[in-house]
């Protein structure tokens, strides 16, 4: 059964608030992890760590690469 | 060519008295035991024979910011508590980053990460590992966090020997600034293993106090009715630099690092060699190293002392026989003021030797050695004079000079001379 997106990018953001220490007000779907807020591979695996905690889901590590944005990992968590 | 002298600038700590250097140490001549019941939820699990320990008094969870927590283990968030008050301390001097260098010791390493990690394996399989487990847990962590966050460049270096481990940083930092390696170093220990496993085997030796109804006196160095250490946590962090740079600015400068001495036993991996020749040695090489004349200047020692049966009356020997020694005067030894610090702050392993420097240089600085509590009765064998309750006034007028003990188990001994004006 499909998630809540609102639920999923809330509980998203603030697993990046908590690993990056960025302002959660500039976690917004459209941004890209990588360009937009500065997060490296390592940092991106440690979220998709606690995403799969928190979330109970798996997100093969094949997949991680197609997360490029905010929207897109919520889209993933949500449908997974 | 007459050796570069290496002065102290900056002091950094968190320890089981206090979150910063001041209120540590206006704790420590006030004579408060660091020593609790432990807080953590474990305490009363797995048959452990122990049930408190000193930790920290402002936990690093009040301290650093969210993902600071996340990324690195206790053991680094500890030195980084210190080392940026140090820094601070000492005006955050403006040297190039490649004139600057970190010497973090630690005698555990990140224990608690590599622990908590084996149970996520173990309970819940690798998936769930993080990606930081290994650069968390690894010994060198803090030399990192603290050289990444000073943007230091001049090298990040580890040395690991137990409990001599935070003295052997500021051995090796005042020999790097001497070599000209570096115009300043941030260098002390960290430790933060307090943890059922540690505990557990601790206790298994017979190395740490069972005194769970009366923590706060359980830690007794040199008491005829001492049973053993209290585990400690914490950090202590100095920046040390060569003389020329702090009058430069004017900067403020607590003393000199005057002389540095290690050796090794070669005897056991856990007793000290019952003989003393090597504690003996190793400050005979600080006491040699500081310069001949300055051995009868001495007025302070702050001991190892970690409140074990067989170590302490073996150190107060090493320590009498050093001394007289390396003077030629058959009464310095009696007329030393000995301080065991650990009878307030527990036992910081890696860290140990850091902060007590830390005390050893302010006992200087306010000629007044920290008292030792919970004596009560000083051992016979202990043939050195001990500050008891209170703190003891040393000489008010002169240059002054102290010696700092710290051994670890392996037989490693590190002896630090600290002078004041």
């Amino acid at each position: 059964m499909a998630k809540d997106k609102s639920e999923v990018l809330e509980g998203l953001i603030e697993i990046i608030v908590d690993e990056t220490g960025l302002d959660a007000a500039a976690i917004t779907p459209d941004k890209s992890f990588s360009d937009d807020l500065d997060i490296d591979s390592l940092s991106m695996m440690t979220i998709v760590t606690l995403a799969e905690d928190r979330f109970e889901v798996e997100i093969p590590d094949d997949s991680v690469k197609d997360l490029s944005t905010v929207a897109s990992a919520v889209d993933f968590i949500a449908n997974a | 060519m007459s050796p570069v002298p290496v002065v102290v600038t900056g002091l950094g700590a968190t320890t089981p008295l206090g979150g910063d250097v001041p209120s540590t140490w206006r704790a420590l001549l006030a004579g408060e035991s660091g020593v609790r019941a432990l807080a953590n939820s474990w305490a009363e699990d797995y048959g452990l024979p122990v049930n408190f320990a000193a930790q920290l008094k402002v936990p690093a969870k009040a301290v650093l910011s969210g993902p600071e927590l996340r990324r690195a283990d206790p053991s680094a968030q500890y030195a980084l508590i210190a080392a940026r008050e140090a820094w601070a301390d000492a005006g955050a001097p403006a040297f190039e980053p490649e004139r600057v260098a970190v010497v973090i010791g630690s005698g555990v390493g990140g224990v608690q990460t590599m622990l908590n990690g084996w149970d996520t394996v173990r309970d819940r399989g690798a998936r769930r590992l993080l990606p930081l487990t290994v650069p968390m847990l690894m010994s060198n962590s803090p030399a990192a966090a603290v050289a990444i966050d000073l943007g230091a460049r001049a090298g990040a270096h580890t040395p690991v020997s137990a409990c001599a481990s935070g003295a052997e940083a500021l051995v090796l930092a005042a020999r790097m600034i001497r070599q000209g390696l570096a115009d300043a170093v941030v260098a002390g220990g960290t430790e933060a293993a307090i943890h059922p496993l540690t505990l557990g085997a601790f206790a298994k030796m017979r190395a740490l106090s069972t005194r769970s109804d009366s923590p706060e006196t359980a830690s007794r160095p040199f008491c005829v009715s001492r049973d053993g250490f209290v585990m400690g946590e914490g950090a202590g962090v100095m920046v040390l630099e060569s003389l020329a740079s702090p009058q430069g600015r004017g900067a403020r400068i607590y003393g000199a690092l005057a002389g540095v001495g290690s050796s090794s036993d070669a005897y056991d991996v856990a007793p000290p060699d019952p003989s003393g020749q090597g504690q003996r040695r190793a400050m005979r090489a600080a006491l040699a190293d500081a310069g001949p004349a300055l051995a009868s200047s001495i007025v302070h020692v702050n001991a190892h002392a970690t409140a074990t049966p067989v170590g302490d009356t073996i150190e107060a020997e090493a320590i009498s026989q050093a001394l007289t020694e390396t003077s030629g005067s058959p009464d310095l030894a009696e007329r030393v003021w000995v301080s065991a610090t650990k009878s307030m702050i527990g036992h910081l392993l890696g860290a140990a030797g850091a902060v007590e420097s830390i005390f050893t240089l302010l006992a200087l600085r306010d000629r007044l050695a920290p008292p030792t509590t919970n004596i009560e009765r000083l051992d016979p064998a202990v043939s050195c004079r001990v500050v008891r309750d209170t703190p003891q006034p040393l000489l008010e007028q002169g240059p002054v000079a102290a010696l700092n003990n710290a051994f670890g188990f392996g037989g490693h001994n590190m002896a630090l001379v600290f002078t004041a004006e």
